[in-house]
């Protein structure tokens, strides 16, 4: 497909707070909200932009392993909850480990593309502070192929990741690449600082550099080449979104101005029983961003802001190679030299991303959409960044696994 | 016999006991992490885990569970090696429930001493009773072919007495953990000279291997903790004693005890310590030491009354504090024992008037809690609150200065007595074993 055959759009999108250490009001003691609350909370929360669910055609919710997590399958069952006007309305759960967020994003997409729908309510959740990170690391797991497994780490994705940092370290020097990654960090905690639902918000660290350095990484309690600060939070969280056709549009009463339009996106999948051709480079993202840049007809300098998948400082990183603002091994000096940051030359995670924002993962794909709904339309707040008139394009890159499923969204504000 | 091979086969006796379980727990994991080693496959590894109550034995397996699995969460980076050979074993939970199996696996619950028969080191952690430590020790040495290690947990019973007793040749040390053991980082070793250089190594890399801090005392009733703590507690029951002539005794009591923790920084005041440790067992402790005290006399009237009142204090099986001394509502005093009356006095009634009385805290005063967790700024902070309290004439800073200068004197004597080798042996042990702030021998107050 060289271009969409129909205008898509989103609009009404909502964020719960992402709950997990960092936030106040997070007890890992006491019991807390559980999936049902975050469902409802972000449905309800989008539904109420639209005009409830009786202008509601289908829903799709993504998330990865409420199976484990929750004891809980069967997702979409869930999503006539929100309101009884989605009583009896078709509805799936897609689920593509860290990347189902955006897999319900591709669903509903493809739903209007179809004209079998003109509203999809696009939701992604994920609770996982239901068990201790140890054995939370076994469910996460499941994004990689089982019969890695046993060779695998304790941690086994911050080990894959590791690896991966590893690899850079020994390409082009490990002190280097952690001034990049340590950047990386500072700019994660202070845009979420910016972000009131934001895991990180209330983040005071004085000298957020000086905390990364003195945690060097070590092997013996966690993994060889990442300190837990270049990890993504655990979190608790839902998010949602509206995915419209312009009579879509026009029955929600949503004007264009307060709408995205989706310009393109490209869905990828690279086989999950081989190892990456190469630990230093995110070959299915590269893939996934190149598809979606051409059919959207613009490069990536016309890009204004973009939301990536920093599971891992170090593919925040990665990812800034794959995009191609800076050649291999230059990733790391592109992110020190303050390009990625709000105020820089192509501002990433602007509301903090998955290492400051938070990282629900089944949720993650459609918080990234919200965010750029909100950066274009100029719903931001105080996180709000300038738009320039000659770069009003913003991008999604939700990642599944390592480097697995990736789905890349281009935007543009609706009336542009 | 190599250090696996002693820990081979081990007992600890009064395993279901406060201390008891804590060794119990130590020893087990090291046990077990001994017998996973490559060139210890197919050895047996028992640890027999011996009281007399079957009840406790119950709770103790069930305290193990829950502490050996929280143990392997921690280590599990460290477990996925040792069973990497295991094919079964993929997910981090089997491996930790295999690892809680294999430790709970090693743990032998009985009520019969016959179990220590085979044992190559016996732990032992029954109460502070010498007649019957000489007697079980005894009964164990001449059924035991394997020459055991007898390491007690003793803190007050000179451990020459044990070996001539029991007839041990110099194979038992005194090797003093701290509660709870599971927590405290200290152990004292308390050496005979007639210990062979290889069972104190042992000791010496066991410790290690636990991860504890070793701090050598030498065979003098009490040792250095309960040497301190004993004489500095009955200093705070002498100051209400004077006191207790000019105001009402549970305003007195109230007084020192908020001396000895808020003027002092401590984490506790030393009644609530008493209480913490249990009334009996101080008393007990007095009277296990005072024989062979001949210049002294360490004994309290006032706990002997109490004791006989059923005033104990000591700790309910959740860890929560009995009422003893003082009575205590979520951990904290809010009433005084009054041995006369025997009631409970309310320390709201009197608190304001004796709060006046002592004067305030320094301006700069912080809490225990604050000052001793501060990283790197302990040391400013105190000399901060000290220097100002030191300038202070008020009853509070008077009766602190008066404290500061026993506990002072106490821990200079422990050393002129041969107790400890050295001052900072002294102020190691208060600052791990009972959690101070700053040693006893200090400069901070004059």
């Amino acid at each position: 497909m060289k271009k969409l055959r129909r205008k898509v759009y989103m609009a009404a999108g909502y964020n719960t707070v992402s709950l997990g250490t960092g936030r106040k009001e997070f007890n890992p003691k006491k019991e807390r909200p559980g999936l049902e609350h975050y469902i409802k909370e972000a449905g309800q929360g989008t539904l109420k932009q639209i005009g409830g669910g009786k202008n509601v055609d289908e829903g799709a919710i993504g998330n990865f392993m409420a199976s484990r997590f929750n004891k809980q399958g069967h997702l979409a069952g869930f999503i006539p909850m929100i309101d009884e006007d989605l009583q009896y309305k078709p509805c799936i759960r897609t689920e593509g480990a860290c990347a189902s967020g955006a897999l319900s994003l591709a669903s509903g997409i493809k739903s209007v593309l179809a004209e079998t729908a003109d509203v999809v309510l696009s939701l992604g959740v994920e609770v996982q502070n239901s068990m201790k990170a140890i054995y939370g690391a076994d469910v996460l797991a499941g994004a990689g192929w089982f019969k890695n497994r046993k060779s695998g780490h304790a941690f086994f994705f911050p080990g894959q990741f590791s690896d991966r940092a590893g690899a850079y370290y020994e390409k082009y020097g490990m002190e280097y690449a952690r001034s990049g990654m340590r950047q990386w960090f500072v700019n994660a905690i202070e845009n979420a600082r910016l972000c009131p639902t934001a895991q990180e918000y209330e983040n005071k660290v004085p000298d957020l550099a000086g905390l990364y350095d003195k945690m060097t990484p070590n092997g013996k309690s966690f993994v060889d080449n990442l300190n837990v600060l270049d990890c993504s939070k655990v979190s608790d969280a839902a998010s949602a979104i509206a995915i419209l056709s312009e009579e879509g549009l026009e029955r929600c009463g949503i004007p264009k101005s307060e709408a995205v339009e989706v310009i393109s996106i490209a869905q990828v999948e690279r086989n999950i029983t081989n190892d990456p051709p190469d630990r230093t480079e995110l070959t299915a993202i590269k893939k996934a961003v190149k598809q979606a840049l051409e059919m959207a007809g613009i490069t990536k300098d016309d890009l204004a802001t973009i939301e990536v998948h920093d599971c891992f400082s170090i593919a925040g990183i990665l990812t800034t190679e794959a995009l191609g603002f800076a050649k291999p091994g230059k990733g790391a000096q592109f992110v020190a030299d303050r390009n990625t940051a709000r105020d820089g030359k192509i501002p990433m995670n602007t509301t903090g991303g998955l290492i400051g924002w938070g990282h629900p993962t089944g949720g993650t794909g459609v918080h990234q959409a919200v965010t750029i709904w909100e950066q274009l339309t100029g719903k931001a707040g105080e996180a709000q960044i300038k738009i320039p008139k000659d770069r009003p394009y913003g991008m999604t890159i939700n990642m599944g696994g390592d480097d697995v499923t990736v789905v890349a969204i281009v935007y543009k504000r609706g009336d542009l | 016999m190599n250090y696996d091979e002693r820990l081979q086969n081990v007992s600890v006796l009064g395993a279901a006991g406060k201390m008891g379980s804590g060794i119990l727990l130590l020893t087990a994991v090291e046990m077990a992490d001994l017998s996973l080693k490559p060139e210890n496959k197919g050895k047996t590894f028992c640890l027999n885990a011996i009281d007399v109550s079957p009840q406790g034995l119950a709770g103790l397996m069930k305290y193990l569970k829950v502490q050996v699995q929280k143990i392997a969460e921690k280590k599990t980076v460290m477990l996925r090696e040792i069973y990497a050979d295991r094919a079964d074993l993929i997910e981090n939970e089997c491996i930790i429930n295999e690892y809680v199996f294999d430790v709970m696996n090693i743990v032998r619950p009985v009520t019969t001493i016959e179990s220590a028969y085979d044992s190559n080191l016996i732990f032992e952690a029954i109460v502070e009773n010498r007649d019957l430590k000489t007697r079980l020790f005894s009964q164990i040495n001449e059924n035991n072919k394997n020459k055991p290690y007898f390491f007690t947990n003793t803190s007050s019973v000179p451990i020459h007495t044990l070996d001539e007793g029991a007839k041990l040749d110099g194979r038992v040390l005194g090797f003093h953990f701290y509660n709870p053991p599971a927590v405290q980082k200290l152990v004292e070793l308390i050496s005979l000279e007639n210990n062979s250089a290889e069972m104190t190594e042992f000791a010496k890399a066991f410790a290690k291997n636990l991860r504890k801090i070793i701090v050598p005392s030498n065979d003098k009733a009490g040792f250095i903790g309960n040497g301190h703590f004993m004489r500095d507690a009955l200093h705070g029951i002498h100051e209400v004693e004077r006191l207790s002539k000019e105001m009402p005794y549970a305003e007195a009591l109230y007084i020192i005890n908020k001396v000895s923790q808020d003027f002092l920084v401590r984490p506790m005041g030393i009644f609530q310590l008493i209480d913490y440790v249990g009334v009996d067992v101080v008393k007990f402790i007095m009277e296990v030491m005072n024989p062979y005290l001949p210049d002294e006399d360490l004994h309290s009237d006032l706990l002997d009354k109490l004791f006989e009142m059923g005033v104990k204090g000591g700790q309910n099986s959740n860890g929560s504090q009995k009422d003893g001394i003082l009575k205590y509502e979520r951990g904290n005093p809010v009433a005084v024992f009054d041995p006369e009356t025997k009631a409970y006095v309310d320390i709201s009634g009197f608190k304001e008037k004796c709060d006046e009385k002592l004067g305030p805290l320094p301006g700069s005063w912080k809490p225990w809690k604050a000052v001793n967790f501060s990283r790197g700024k302990k040391e400013e902070m105190l000399k901060t609150i000290f220097t100002e309290t030191n300038k202070m004439e008020t009853l509070g800073a008077e009766l602190a200065k008066a404290y500061n200068a026993k506990s002072n004197e106490i821990g200079n004597y422990l050393v002129s007595s041969g107790v400890a080798h050295n001052v900072e042996d002294v102020n190691t042990v208060m600052m791990t074993g009972f959690f101070h702030a700053y040693g006893p021998v200090n400069k901070y107050l004059k």
